[in-house]
């Protein structure tokens, strides 16, 4: 047995589950698992562990890896509030529903350094949070020293994941180009593209169509903003991750279009993966019509929850078929008050819902109580996929030995019904209110530590550490990289071009920059009156650079253009 | 005044001897009796099989006395509409004279059709024209007839027909007869920083005639900063001038304020024109956003004309440009490799979106990609109101040339969106525009000559874009699609000239062959073999994308505005008698469901209590959408809506209450309800 320095707490850094049915993504298997100082150290039957361990019994229950909420907005400041749950309240909530590790999302103002916002964001982090936890970071603007900023923070902070606005219009919304210019650093650097997809500007068309025929409504918020602006957008930014060869992460797939649009592009061999959260998975828009203007108003994000109730049942499909990957909550609440802002006009009300300590048990009820995938399937889609997408696997998403010690035990049975009056989030208005779910955690562990058992959360403020991401996740990387290897474009080599040339005005052109490069007039037309011929040496010709015929075109004629789409 | 015979029947030793027992006599129709045509005879060529017993089948009903049993060769027709002339209402028993018994009579062919004439008609005028023995070949249905034409205007259709004496006639010999092409997409003479684009209006219309187009519309490109109007009037001036046909004119809308939408505006109602063209693609110069796309759409739908599009993703394709410029890559691969089709696909995509946001009828034009065809099918399928058009060029060869080492034959491919390096392309988009998915056809023909192109020998970003194929396009689509099996000669005639009429409002009166439209028709050979070669197009450049394609099907006779224009091979194309075509709002081909859906689509809010719970405070920095709509609603300025303050009663006996200034809705209709689809306008 390894030696391990004993300190204060030593009752919970040994711990062995006993009698357990491990989960992983491939396969289950029945053996007991021993973890010490929050790793897991042993697998098998009758293990040999030290005197004076926790045991615990699972009487054949099932153990899965801790869940990875991989899209939170916890303590998300907005204009000068904060939403109800910080990263104390938001990561209770989680580890209450099995979730045993969060990614955040960091969202610098525009024209702020991203630099400062990361470090603000880990600061409130470390304070505050109940488990491990990594960052994303949102990219607001766009400009070099942005550029030098996103090297940074992936070569020396552990963020491998940049996330981009394609919505709203005037304040985060990149243009084509800048996500092109984006997606092209981060493809080279070995980041994960993900994208906010919706189209901003015919939303704000739409919005200023909709006030203008006086619905100021939640309802306008979901009738400005048609699933077809998502789909639009989703297809849009593949096209782009494509001619980029970057791999693409499209957050918060709320509509079937959106994950359709996925699904097509993942046959056609695009490497993107689509990500449902708890609330698309769960329930629709239609609640943005109640005539309760506060909860209608609850049911606020962006994209919105599609009022076609067939939906959540397609994205579940959709998800156990494997054409969305991995799952999130985008858990951001704002309290009643808050979203009241908006009262008069739907444009104004904070976005955002709940969902991070629903999500597990949703995704069992939904997907795996139906039949629509397995228990091995459930473990893929809320941590392994996360997992390997972010660069922590096997740490994050896997039971094995030299794994983080995050597990769940989880009961199959337990029924609860969900409701704001019990649920852990800070918020008035819990958007699954009163859907009775199956599935439930029994006995969550994070770190090596119990924080649940019988019922009861003791969740620590400030244990979580942040867990950096190094760059170019071979889950994503792999195919990119033999990709890149392939789509080296070549040049035809050709004789000079030495016939007239019509006069042209200069007015209109390709992009500037192109023209400025090559400009006619620098290369005179050839005087044929002249001879070229010397005895001195080659004739004139030969000092027009003639392409070296050795090379390869490695896209031949009839061949396609774009490698890296495999179509 | 030279005489000619139009058309001599082969002897009929050629035939097989007719059964007596049905064979049939009737005299020559009585104007055409004493014929004093003769002479020259219209070469006529040897038909293979089925065709040859299509010609004699209708030369028998139209010359009887050829003779053969009528029952086994007429052809099940006679589905005319209702004419008005009095000779349709007379039952037509005066075909059942024969005599049984009675051994055929071959009269002379001389006599068989002709002009009276010189006594009457001192020389032949062109403004009466009578087709014999036509297969008419409609979108719909052919059906064989004779057609008569005067003053460029078809004025009978039938069996013999009651025409003047001194009519010039042709004899059909059963050969198809169909509306004449319309080439929706020209760029004839088009300005390119100070260059013209080799072909102007004449020479361009030329073409299209010699291919058997007798309409074509032609692209009005303002540079930015021009008026629309007065660019509108240039290309008028232009085209009236030098075109040879028919044509109307479509609108590009290259920037957008306020004034273009008045300018839209005029040109709708004063000029004739319903289709506007806007650019995704050419950054920086005639790109439009996705807002001003938006809103071009909707002023489009208010005015009842057609949204066009040239659909490619221009930023994308800007630093694509720049990116394989800097790799080295200045030659025209460089063209298709910084303009992959996911790119043209993206954009159609998009721009179907904001139709369908818009609710504004969408026209795709230059479908060059599988991709992009696929997006426009889908769309179909879920309901938009879409129309795609491949050209000549897509339906009828592919992008690998670009790869060709001779670069000036690389230069001449060059357009966007570019060819597919896909060879499968072509055969795709044909099996899409036969299933109908992709409904019109047009050329964009835009060719330049090679010292044109030459402008980007080093930089392909500069090379001036367009290809030819105005001439080409009936040919190719024959043989493509219909000698292939893909489709029957009426939908040929649907995706080349129906259609586009429809789209654009143009039909009846171009489009289709009946009483009353335009006399602009082709008489179509479908055996005519012809090798497409620089050396003998119309076209002035030296380069011919289709060259060495062999081509089945030509145009045997055109005619436009009843006037013949091509006949044995010569074209007699008079310059400047093109007449503009005005083309009223609100096809009803396209516009019948969008004015069903414009009335559905009506949204309405939800009829609520006012919140009047607290309201947090919120900091300068509002996370506002658009200006215009929070300037519209913002909190801040609205301050008639305070929080309602509970402890002051707003009751009072004068009725007026402190809320009474917040309009309510109680009693509108939610017609988009909970559980519903949010956009109505689509059917998906």
């Amino acid at each position: 047995l390894p030696t391990t320095v004993y300190r204060g707490k030593r009752d919970f850094d040994r711990l062995l589950i006993k009698g357990g049915r491990i989960v992983n993504d491939d396969q289950s298997f029945h053996a007991d698992i021993y973890m010490e100082d929050g790793l897991i150290k042993q697998i098998g039957d009758n293990l040999i562990v030290p005197g004076g361990v926790k045991t615990i019994e699972a009487n054949g229950k099932m153990v899965i890896p801790g869940g990875i909420d991989i899209h939170t907005h916890f303590q998300m400041p907005y204009r000068g509030t904060t939403t109800v749950d910080d990263f104390n309240q938001g990561s209770k909530a989680a580890l209450a529903g099995g979730t045993t590790m969060i990614v955040d999302h960091v969202i610098p103002e525009p024209g702020t350094s991203l630099m400062e916002a990361y470090d603000q964001w880990r600061q409130w982090a470390d304070e505050k949070t109940c488990c491990d936890y990594s960052l994303h970071v949102d990219i607001t603007h766009w400009n070099d020293s942005v550029k030098q900023e996103v090297d940074n923070l992936i070569k020396e902070k552990g963020v491998n994941s940049f996330h981009v606005y394609m919505a709203y219009k005037d304040y985060y919304q990149m243009s084509n180009s800048e996500l092109y210019e984006v997606f092209t650093f981060l493809a080279e650097r070995g980041g994960i593209a993900q994208v906010h997809a919706e189209n901003g500007e015919i939303i704000a068309e739409e919005q200023a169509r909709m006030l203008q025929m006086g619905i100021t409504g939640p309802e306008g918020h979901v009738l400005s903003r048609p699933e077809e602006l998502e789909a639009e957008a989703v297809f849009r930014a593949i096209t782009i991750a494509s001619q980029t060869n970057c791999p693409l992460y499209v957050t918060r797939v709320m509509s079937k279009s959106a994950a359709d649009i996925i699904s097509q592009a993942r046959k056609k061999g695009n490497v993107v993966f689509g990500e449902p959260i708890t609330a698309s998975l769960g329930t629709d828009g239609t609640h943005y019509w109640s005539k309760n203007w506060a909860k209608a108003a609850s049911f606020v994000t962006s994209p919105p929850l599609s009022p076609d109730p067939t939906t959540p049942d397609y994205l579940n499909t959709l998800l156990s078929s494997g054409d969305l990957s991995v799952t999130g909550s985008a858990h951001c609440t704002f309290s009643v008050a808050q979203k009241a802002i908006g009262k008069d006009d739907f444009t104004q009300i904070p976005e955002g819902v709940n969902g991070v300590e629903e999500r597990m048990a949703l995704i069992w009820d939904k997907a795996v109580t139906t039949g629509k995938m397995d228990e091995n399937m459930f473990v893929a889609v809320t941590s392994t996929n996360a997992a390997k997408i972010l660069n922590l696997y096997p740490r994050k998403g896997r039971i094995a030995v030299g794994s983080d010690a995050d597990l769940v035990i989880w009961d199959t049975d337990s029924i609860r019904t969900i409701t704001a009056k019990t649920h852990n989030s800070a918020a008035e208005y819990n958007v699954f209110e009163g859907m009775e779910l199956r599935g439930a955690p029994l006995v969550v562990i994070c770190q090596g530590k119990i924080v649940l058992e019988d019922g009861n959360l003791h969740a620590t403020s400030g244990v979580g550490r942040f867990i950096p991401c190094s760059p170019f996740p071979d889950f994503a990387y792999k195919r990119v990289k033999a990709r890149k290897q392939l789509a080296v474009l070549r040049a035809v080599p050709r004789g000079m071009y030495d016939g007239p040339v019509s006069e042209f005005s200069m007015s209109r052109g390709g992009t500037p920059s192109a023209s400025a490069r090559t400009s006619p007039t620098k290369q005179p037309v050839r005087n044929l009156h002249q001879s070229g011929f010397s005895l001195a040496g080659p004739p004139t010709p030969d000092d027009v650079p003639i392409r070296p015929a050795g090379r390869r075109i490695v896209v031949p004629p009839g061949g396609r253009s774009n490698i890296t789409s495999l179509s | 005044m030279g005489k000619r015979l139009w058309s001599v029947p082969p002897s009929s030793s050629s035939l097989p001897p007719p059964p007596s027992s049905s064979s049939l006599l009737l005299p020559p129709p009585p104007l055409l009796s004493d014929s004093v045509w003769e002479g020259k005879a219209l070469v006529h060529r040897r038909r293979p099989g089925g065709c040859q017993d299509a010609i004699r089948s209708l030369r028998l009903f139209l010359f009887p006395i050829c003779g053969l049993p009528e029952d086994q060769l007429r052809p099940p027709l006679l589905l005319l509409p209702p004419l008005h002339h009095p000779h349709f209402n007379k039952p037509r028993t005066s075909r059942r004279l024969a005599v049984p018994g009675r051994s055929v009579k071959t009269e002379p062919p001389t006599k068989m059709s002709g002009y009276q004439g010189k006594k009457n008609i001192p020389r032949i005028t062109s403004d009466r024209l009578l087709i014999k023995g036509a297969k008419i070949v409609n979108d719909d249905q052919s059906f064989c007839a004779d057609i008569y034409m005067e003053d460029g205007v078809i004025k009978q259709i039938g069996e013999n027909l009651i025409v003047p004496g001194g009519v010039k006639t042709i004899d059909a010999h059963g050969g198809m007869l169909m509306p004449g092409g319309i080439d929706v997409h020209t760029r004839f003479q088009m300005p390119d920083r100070g260059m013209t684009a080799a072909d102007d209006f004449y020479q361009g219309t030329k073409a299209a005639l010699a291919g058997g187009t007798t309409m074509i519309i032609d692209h009005v490109i303002p540079e930015p900063g021009i008026s629309l109007i007065s660019a509108f009037e240039q290309w008028r001036e232009w085209a009236d001038s030098k075109s040879c046909c028919d044509y109307s004119l479509h609108v590009d809308i290259t920037e957008w304020h306020k004034g273009i939408q008045e300018e839209m505006e005029t040109l709708v109602k004063d000029h004739g024109v319903n289709s506007f063209l806007v650019y995704l693609a050419y950054k920086d110069i005639f790109q439009l956003t996705d807002s001003q796309v938006y809103e071009v759409f909707s002023v489009i739908r208010d005015l009842g004309a057609i949204a066009q599009v040239h659909a490619e993703n221009g930023d994308i394709v800007a630093e694509e440009q720049r990116r394989i410029l800097e790799q080295g890559i200045t030659g025209p691969e460089g063209h298709v490799l910084s303009r992959p089709e996911e790119v043209e696909a993206e954009a159609v995509n998009r721009s179907v979106t904001v139709a369908n946001q818009t609710n504004c009828p969408l026209y795709v034009t230059k479908v060059m990609s599988k991709s992009a065809a696929d997006v426009i099918a889908q769309a179909r399928k879920k309901g938009t109101v879409v129309y795609g058009e491949p050209i000549t060029a897509s339906l009828g060869t592919d992008g690998s040339h670009y790869w060709s080492k001779n670069w000036a034959k690389a230069a001449a491919y060059v357009t966007s969106p570019p060819l597919s390096p896909d060879p499968t392309t072509p055969d795709y988009l044909n099996s899409l525009l036969s299933c109908g998915d992709l409904q019109v056809t047009g050329s964009a023909h835009c060719p330049f000559n090679t010292a044109q192109r030459a402008v980007g020998k080093d930089d392909f970003s500069l090379i001036p874009e367009g290809v030819n194929g105005t001439e080409e396009r009936m040919s190719i689509i024959w043989d493509k699609c219909v000698v292939t099996g893909k489709m029957d000669e009426n939908q040929f005639v649907a995706v080349t000239s129906t259609n586009a009429a429809k789209i654009f409002n143009l039909y009846p009166r171009k489009g289709r062959i009946a009483v009353g439209s335009d006399a602009d028709l082709v008489l179509w050979d479908p055996d005519l073999t012809k090798i497409i070669s620089a050396k003998s197009h119309n076209s002035t450049v030296e380069y011919n994308i289709f060259e060495g394609t062999e081509v089945r099907g030509g145009p045997l006779v055109v005619i436009s505005q009843g006037k013949i224009v091509l006949e044995e091979g010569n074209l007699h194309a008079t310059e400047g008698s093109g007449r503009y075509v005005a083309r009223k709002p609100f096809p009803d081909y396209v516009y019948k469901r969008i004015k069903a859906r414009s009335r559905l689509a009506e949204l309405r809010g939800v009829p609520r209590g006012l919140y009047d719970g607290p309201v947090c405070e919120v900091s300068v920095t509002p996370k506002t959408m658009t200006p215009a709509s929070s300037a519209k609603t913002s909190p801040a300025k609205q301050p008639n809506q305070p929080v309602r303050n509970l402890h002051q009663s707003g009751f009072s006996l004068s009725g007026a209450q402190i809320d009474d200034n917040v309009p309510r809705r109680n009693t509108q209709r939610i017609v988009a309800p909970p559980g519903g689809r949010a956009n109505i306008t689509s059917l998906g």
